[in-house]
Parts: C-alpha cells; structure tokens; sequence
C-alpha cells in the first residue's frame, strides 16, 4: 500500500459497547466497512465525521490530526475536508437541488456566483442537470443519492464518507446507482470509506473490505480473498459458504469432537474450513464409495433457494446443503429426517487461522 | 359532516354524558361572542370606530404588539435554541422559569416589573440616573409588560419545533463546513420557519390582548399606554357601546389570527 491518507485507530466506548477499528486508506482507494447492524459501523464514520469523538486513538488525515484524545487535538466537523453522504442523504428541505450542492462550496468561501457554477457541474456530472432547481422532496430516491454525493463532492474532500448509501432505494434503481457510483468512487482522488451492510455494495464498490463485527475488525483484504477465505460465520454466511473452524493435523481437521474432515489442502494447527452448499450430497443411507467424508445429522429446515432446495441439517456440526428439488423428493425432506451428509476432500477449502 | 356521523355510527353511538357538556361547553364559549355581536351598535358603527380615541388605541396596539413580537423573537428563539440544543445542567429548571409567565397572574407581572424596572427598581434607578431611560407608564414599558407575558408562548412553541426538526439536517451541515451560526441562520431557522411563524402569531395575539401587566406597569394615558384592552375597560365604565365597538374590533383581529393559522392548528388530525 502507499502511504496512507488516512490513518486512524477508531476507539470509541458507549455504555457496554466498545468500537476498536484501525482503519488505513490510501489516496484513491475506496474501502468499505462491512458488518451486521449494531458493529459500530456507522459509529465509526461519525468518529471519522467528528459527529462523534473519540474516546482514544486518533484520526489522522494526510498529517493533520483531526482527533487524538490524547493530546487533546481536535478539528470539529465543520473545519474538516471531509464530504458526507448520510443514508437519508439530509438534503436540505428548503432548498434547491442546486443550492444544496452549492452549500458546501459556499462555506468554503466561494462567492455565490462560483459556488453555483461548480454546483452546476457537479450537477451535470451526476446527470441531473435538469433537476437543478427541484426542491428535495421533487427528487425520485435515485435522484435524491446523486444530489447527495455531487454535494459531498463539491467541496473536493479528501476524506469522502459514505453511510449505507444504497440502502434507501428499491433493487432496480440499486443497480443503476450502484454502477454510478461506483463511476465516480473511482474517479475520487481522496480516500473513501464507505458504510454497507450489503456484500453486494461493498464487493461492487469497495478496492478493499474490512469486516466490522461487534466493534472489532474480524477480517480484511480484497473481494476475492474475503469471499474465498471467511474467517467468521457472518462473512461465510454473506458469501453463502459452510465455515468450520477446527485443529489441523495433515489432510484432516478435527471440527467437531467426533468428526475429522478431510481436506485436499495440506496444513497444520489452527484452520478454517470452508466449502460450498452445492458441494454437499445428501444420501438415505451410508454412502460407500469415494467420498471420505460422511457423517449423519437430522433435517433441521428446509428452503427454497433459487433453483434448488437448501436443507439444513444438524449433526456434530450444522450444514447447509443445496440439492435440487428432484432429489429433494426422492429423499423425502423434511424436518427431523435422517439423512447421511457426504462432502468430497476435493471440494473442500482450508486455510491456516492465524494470520 | 356526513362523514363524521358515518364514523359515528360505525363505531355506535356518541354517548349523551359526553355529548351534552360538550354542546354546553360550545355554547359556553360561543355564547358571549355572539351577545357580543348581537348588543353592537352597528347603526352607529362607522362614527364610533373613527373616533379618535378608538383608532388611537388601535394603533398603539398594533404597535406594542409588533414591537413586543420583534423583542421576543430576538430573545426568545435563542433562548429556545438553548433549551432545546445546548445540554447545560439547570436546563429543567430555565424552562420552568419561562413558562412561570404563563401561570403568573399578569397583575402580578407588572408588579413584578414595576419593582424591577420602577424608579427605585433594582434596574429601573440605575438605567434612570445613567441613562435617563425611564420604562413606567411609557409606551416602551408597555412594550416590556406586553412581553413579559407574551413570550413564553412564543419559546414553547419554538423549542416544540426545534425539538421536533431532524437534528441530523443541522450535522449534515457541518460536514460541508458551517459553523454553528451559519448551521443556525441557514438550516435550523428555515427548518422551524412554520414553528416560528406560529409562534410569532400566538406571541402577537397574547400581546395585543394584554391588560393586567400593562395596566399595573404603563398606566393608562391615552395615546401612551393605552391599548385597546385598557380603551376597552376604560370606555365600559363611561359609555357601553363604546365598549362594545372596542371589543368587538379587538374580536375581529383575534377571529383573523386563527383563521391565519387555522391550516396549522384548527384542523388537526
């Protein structure tokens, strides 16, 4: 990575609740928070923001400390280079969307002439240069994001901030926005961090993800390495993978106290075990035969996913398995049917724990 | 009103130990309106409401309304803005200092205000011997008893709206670099402009009907303090029909305030 432009621990205490996220972003690069609700996500670009101090650590800015509660340094909201996009996006009622967009030019000491000028061409940017002069609530849900980001563009911020930002919008104005978005998230000279609880927004949209579960960092890294390489249920089950966390002696890991998977990969000590649903067999009886893992469980649910059936079926470790709906018939699924789980070695992924 | 009795009778009938006080408390309040009306001297109506005296009180009302509306807006929206943004400890008890206008007899304001703003008030000698400002029984003291009792109102209803507007507008603000003034001037103030205006009207209206605080604190001189409510009391002791014109202008301008704020208020839910 180049030299950070932001550089931040983000430690903020609440009640019971404690967030610690070190957070690095590069100039151009655009990293995404990924986590269930409550994680501290949204916590952590309001301390980004200064809506909300921290309690220790810091945020540091291309060198500037914008928050270090231990040298009692502190720019508040309004004097940092920063541009916001709020998950309502907080458009401002009463004025126009060309207004809006010039607001943040305006305190930023542009006179009112330039201040429209730029306006109009962050407006023109995001193609609603014919919805300059609507008022908010004029503005669709997809119109009223763009006019979100053009105002937290304008003022040209290093440190671009995005909260959810296409949780507000139905699925087919998502996708539209989505690749817009993701347009000029690209073209952004500054760091940005962005919000989401969608693997999706964050896969499309972020170069890197950090996974934010009950205010810690679980997991970080590229798409692809996240996806193909879980480190918690939350992350497994975002990318619709079976996770197993167990002790590594060779070819097997012990995943439960009765049950030892085998897997293609070769490795010692502490490993994740990861494999897909659709690698998951389903048999009346005891398979003979090649795979070498197999075991017995109890149909716990069974789903309609997609074109398949996803039967869950528990047993010395929970399973998800995708079959299709003929062989769910043929099985005769349902809740509380024995049923012999088989997941071939080769189908298996494991990798080390630590590190 | 078809649709009201279509509701009524979905949902059975109105209970007659609720619906006679309320015819009575209707009539109770409409009633004395309508004598009001009824007793004017509406032959003599024209001369009687061009008689110098009454345009003058008129006029001094409108006046020390407006005047006392501008005092209170200036104070009353940052005290309002105080108490509804800034966590300061006492906070409970400000508030219920502002309100105590609201349950104090307004005789007792002006009392209140005579002892502060008197000659050998606590303020009123020093302001008097510095300055040679002079507030009893001036149209400026009318303006600070018109005040006094008027602006709780307004910074109830301002703090309502504050309290009700999305604080987020005013974060989203200072991440495009506005400061707490400019946040102030340019988003809040525009947010609760509807609280504002209501709030400002009520303020006008209980300024312009004031008598007590004025009375006891301004006196009442023609043409200086006095008002249309004191022309009022004065003219009953005199001449009725006097009083009753008086009255009913005073009436008018009430009846015209809520229909000005009748979108707001009358037709609630």
């Amino acid at each position: 990575m180049t030299t950070p432009l932001l550089d931040a621990r983000l430690v903020v205490d609440r009640d019971a609740f404690r967030l610690d996220v070190p957070l690095r972003v590069a100039p151009g690069e655009v990293v995404a928070l990924l986590g269930p609700n409550g994680a501290g996500k949204t916590t952590a670009l309001r301390a980004l923001a200064g809506l909300q101090p921290l309690t220790a650590g810091h945020v540091t800015l291309d060198g500037v400390d914008l928050d270090r509660p231990a040298s009692r340094g502190w720019i508040p909201t309004e004097r940092r280079p920063i541009g916001v996009v709020f998950q309502d996006y907080l458009l401002f009622p009463h004025l126009s969307a060309l207004d809006n967009v010039a607001f943040g030019p305006r305190r930023h000491g542009v006179d009112r002439r330039a201040a429209r000028a730029t306006a109009r061409d962050w407006l023109g940017r995001v193609g609603l240069t014919g919805q300059a002069h609507r008022r908010p609530r004029q503005l669709s849900g997809g119109q009223a994001q763009r006019v979100a980001l053009a105002r937290a563009l304008a003022v040209e911020p290093a440190l671009l901030l995005l909260d959810e930002p296409l949780a507000a919008l139905d699925a087919r104005t998502r996708l539209d926005t989505r690749a817009e978005l993701h347009r000029h998230l690209s073209a952004h000279p500054g760091a940005t961090v962005l919000v989401t609880h969608d693997p999706l927004d964050a896969l499309a949209l972020a170069d890197r993800l950090v996974i934010v579960e009950d205010g810690r960092v679980v997991q970080e890294g590229d798409g692809p390495s996240v996806t193909a390489r879980p480190r918690t249920d939350y992350v497994a089950r975002l990318v619709g993978l079976n996770l197993y966390r167990g002790r590594a002696e060779g070819h097997g890991v012990r995943v439960a106290p009765e049950l030892s998977l085998t897997v293609a990969d070769r490795l010692d000590g502490e490993a994740f075990v990861a494999f897909r649903p659709t690698a998951v067999a389903l048999h009346p009886s005891r398979p003979d035969g090649s795979p070498r893992n197999t075991w017995a469980g109890t149909v716990a649910g069974v789903q309609r996913h997609g074109d398949n059936v996803r039967v869950q079926v528990d047993g010395p470790i929970g399973v998800a398995a995708d079959v299709t709906p003929a062989a769910a018939a043929q099985l005769r699924l349902i809740p509380g049917q024995r049923v012999w789980v088989a997941v071939k070695a080769t189908e298996t992924h494991a990798y080390p724990a630590t590190g | 009103m078809s649709v009201v009795l279509d509701a009524a009778r979905r949902r059975g009938r109105v209970p007659a130990a609720l619906l006679i006080p309320a015819g009575l408390g209707l009539i109770f309040l409409v009633l004395p309106l309508a004598g009001l009306v009824v007793r004017a001297p509406w032959s003599t109506l024209p001369q009687r409401l061009t008689e110098p005296g009454a345009l003058t009180a008129l006029r001094l009302s409108v006046q020390t309304a407006t005047l006392a509306t501008v005092l209170c807006l200036l104070l009353g929206v940052p005290l309002a803005w105080l108490l509804a943004r800034v966590e300061f400890p006492g906070r409970r008890l400000v508030r219920a200092l502002v309100t105590v206008p609201l349950v104090l007899p307004p005789v007792v304001g002006g009392v209140a205000l005579l002892l502060v703003f008197g000659r050998r008030g606590l303020l009123g000698g020093w302001l008097d011997a510095t300055f040679g400002i002079t507030l009893p029984f001036t149209t400026a003291g009318v303006v600070l008893a018109e005040s006094f009792v008027a602006m709780p109102f307004l910074v109830i209803a301002v703090e309502g709206a504050l309290r009700a507007a999305d604080h987020r507008y005013e974060e989203a603000a200072a991440t495009l670099g506005a400061g707490r003034w400019t946040t102030f001037t340019h988003v809040t103030l525009p947010l609760v402009a509807p609280g504002l205006a209501a709030g400002a009207v009520l303020c006008w209206a209980r300024a312009l009907g004031e008598f007590g605080a004025t009375i006891t604190f301004a006196g009442n001189y023609p043409g200086r303090t006095q008002t249309m409510p004191l022309a009022v009391y004065l003219a009953l002791e005199t001449d009725l029909e006097s009083a009753i014109v008086l009255s009913l202008v005073l009436l008018i301008v009430s009846v015209g305030i809520l229909a000005a704020l009748r979108d707001r208020w009358i037709t609630g839910p």
